[in-house]
């Protein structure tokens, strides 16, 4: 399943927060968007998700744009947000069976797949545990079940790793890419830990909600022959940050 | 999507909504001291200043515990309403609301869902006071108790879309106290529940006339007299239709360019 962005832009009052972005998703792979704070990536996944309304341009999905098709793109949608989306009073199954109830999947059905995705995540005997007695890796494979549990094409992961030690965020990534390769599910990876992509994964590349890069992670830096994706990152919009963390 | 998902997701609303009621057990035991507190306590001071006539649907004299009765379980359904309107600010600022908004059913339908989970669970808790009032020798006839029913969820329902309503014009949790002063005690103390309206216009004739338009004093003449076994036309058309015009607002609210022009803010 293939979901395209087409000359998208959007506006916070007079503020251009996006400016005419457009690009492919590669299928089956980990897309990663590297961008810095306030690049414009949690607007996009604003606009990806439809919390935020289009103002100019058109997502695709299958080439059906989603002003006319909303519901078929939250089908096949899901979506690990920056900030936890847990109900912290409820437990690991409640959580997964409200998210499954609101896409349409009895209990029946959440408790077959839940089973399934937490022992992949590793967490099959979390399933009754409360969410305030997880720690923060654990809170996220929480996340990603959830957004697994009604079985989407595309995966959205916005900074999903932020906060969370290095171990927990390799782990992460690991478990992310064995989906892809599995399941052959798409994932668009936002972060600005350049540590976190590998040579060969498409990279976007999104500064002050323009988009400057959209290329594999080694053709960027050939292009530019940049040392690594690091130095190519630097070259493109001027900033001289840390190399693994931008 | 399937029918069956819209009945799966209205299960699922419901039940989250019920396990949150049972996590947070001190609202439901403040639920229920509030109205008790009015109905043991300010009552016992109340029935000694103010003499209530025969009014229907009363057919002799009454005493204020019983008269207050109403207007105190349409209290419970107003803090209960305003409450949920807080929680639902509460998940919009911690994130959860956006668990919510993924869904791909209809957005109107998950509100309704929501508004319908609001009002079963308040229900739960009138009748719960009702049966404590019981206990102090307040005691509705029995067959009341079951015409009631579609008064309060009519009640329920009114004051739930209110409360969403708020929810979707509040942004932050700070704003909420401001909840409490302009639109809970206005709507409270300007209405039937605790005199009745010929009392007032003794000492105010514009604030008798305020209460007279005020929504909420009509749900409570709705449920007076439904606890009755009496129907009130007026009433029952005013609570409907403030619950209707409240339900259609608070969808609008919820549009998504509200939420793309809150952020713009």
């Amino acid at each position: 399943m293939s979901l395209s962005v087409h000359q998208l832009s959007f506006r916070y009052g007079r503020r251009q927060a996006l400016d005419n972005i457009n690009f492919n998703l590669q299928e089956g792979q980990l897309n990663a968007l590297l961008g810095p704070n306030g690049a414009g990536k949690s607007t996009l996944y604003a606009l990806l998700t439809q919390l935020y309304s289009l103002q100019d341009g058109e997502i695709r999905l299958d080439g059906q744009t989603v002003r006319q098709h909303s519901r078929l793109l939250k089908q096949k949608l899901g979506v690990v947000f920056q900030q936890s989306t847990l109900d912290p009073d409820l437990s690991v199954l409640q959580n997964l069976e409200y998210h499954g109830a609101l896409h349409g999947l009895s209990s029946r059905q959440v408790r077959q797949q839940a089973d399934e995705l937490l022992a992949e995540m590793g967490l099959a005997d979390r399933l009754k545990d409360s969410i305030r007695s997880l720690n923060g890796g654990h809170r996220r494979r929480v996340e990603i079940a959830r957004a697994l549990l009604h079985q989407p094409s595309i995966l959205l992961l916005d900074e999903a790793t932020v906060g969370l030690d290095t171990a927990a965020r390799q782990a992460i990534n690991r478990h992310v890419r064995q989906l892809c390769q599995a399941q052959s599910l798409t994932v668009l990876w936002a972060t600005h830990l350049i540590e976190e992509i590998q040579p060969q994964d498409p990279v976007l590349v999104l500064h002050q909600g323009r988009l400057l890069a959209d290329d594999s992670a080694e053709s960027i830096c050939m292009q530019h022959n940049a040392t690594d994706l690091s130095d190519a990152f630097e070259q493109l919009t001027g900033l001289k940050d840390s190399p693994a963390c931008i | 999507m399937h029918l069956n998902a819209y009945f799966i997701a209205f299960k699922g609303i419901l039940k989250r909504e019920f396990l949150r009621f049972i996590h947070q057990r001190t609202r439901f035991l403040s639920a229920l001291v509030r109205p008790l507190l009015w109905l043991v306590v300010f009552a016992a001071g109340f029935r000694a200043a103010l003499g209530v006539s025969i009014i229907p649907p009363y057919e002799t004299y009454i005493t204020y515990e019983t008269y207050i009765l109403p207007g105190l379980c349409c209290m419970i359904l107003l803090f209960n309403g305003m409450q949920s309107s807080l929680s639902m600010v509460y998940d919009r600022e911690m994130g959860s609301m956006k668990v919510l908004l993924m869904s791909p059913l209809p957005r109107a339908w998950l509100l309704f869902c929501k508004l319908i989970a609001i009002a079963l669970l308040s229900l739960a808790q009138v009748y719960a006071f009702i049966g404590l009032g019981w206990l102090v020798d307040v005691e509705p006839p029995l067959i009341g108790l079951v015409t009631v029913l579609p008064a309060l969820l009519l009640t329920a329902l009114m004051l739930g879309a209110i409360g969403l309503f708020l929810s979707s014009r509040i942004r932050q949790l700070e704003n909420f106290a401001g909840v409490m002063n302009f639109v809970i005690f206005p709507m409270f103390f300007m209405s039937s529940a605790l005199y009745p309206l010929w009392k007032m216009r003794e000492s105010s004739e514009w604030l008798y006339w305020v209460c007279s338009v005020n929504p909420f004093t009509h749900a409570v003449e709705l449920v007076r007299f439904a606890l009755y076994a009496e129907f009130n036309a007026t009433a029952c058309l005013v609570t409907a239709g403030t619950a209707l015009v409240f339900t259609v607002l608070a969808l609008m609210g919820f549009k998504t360019e509200q939420v793309a022009k809150s952020k713009a803010r």
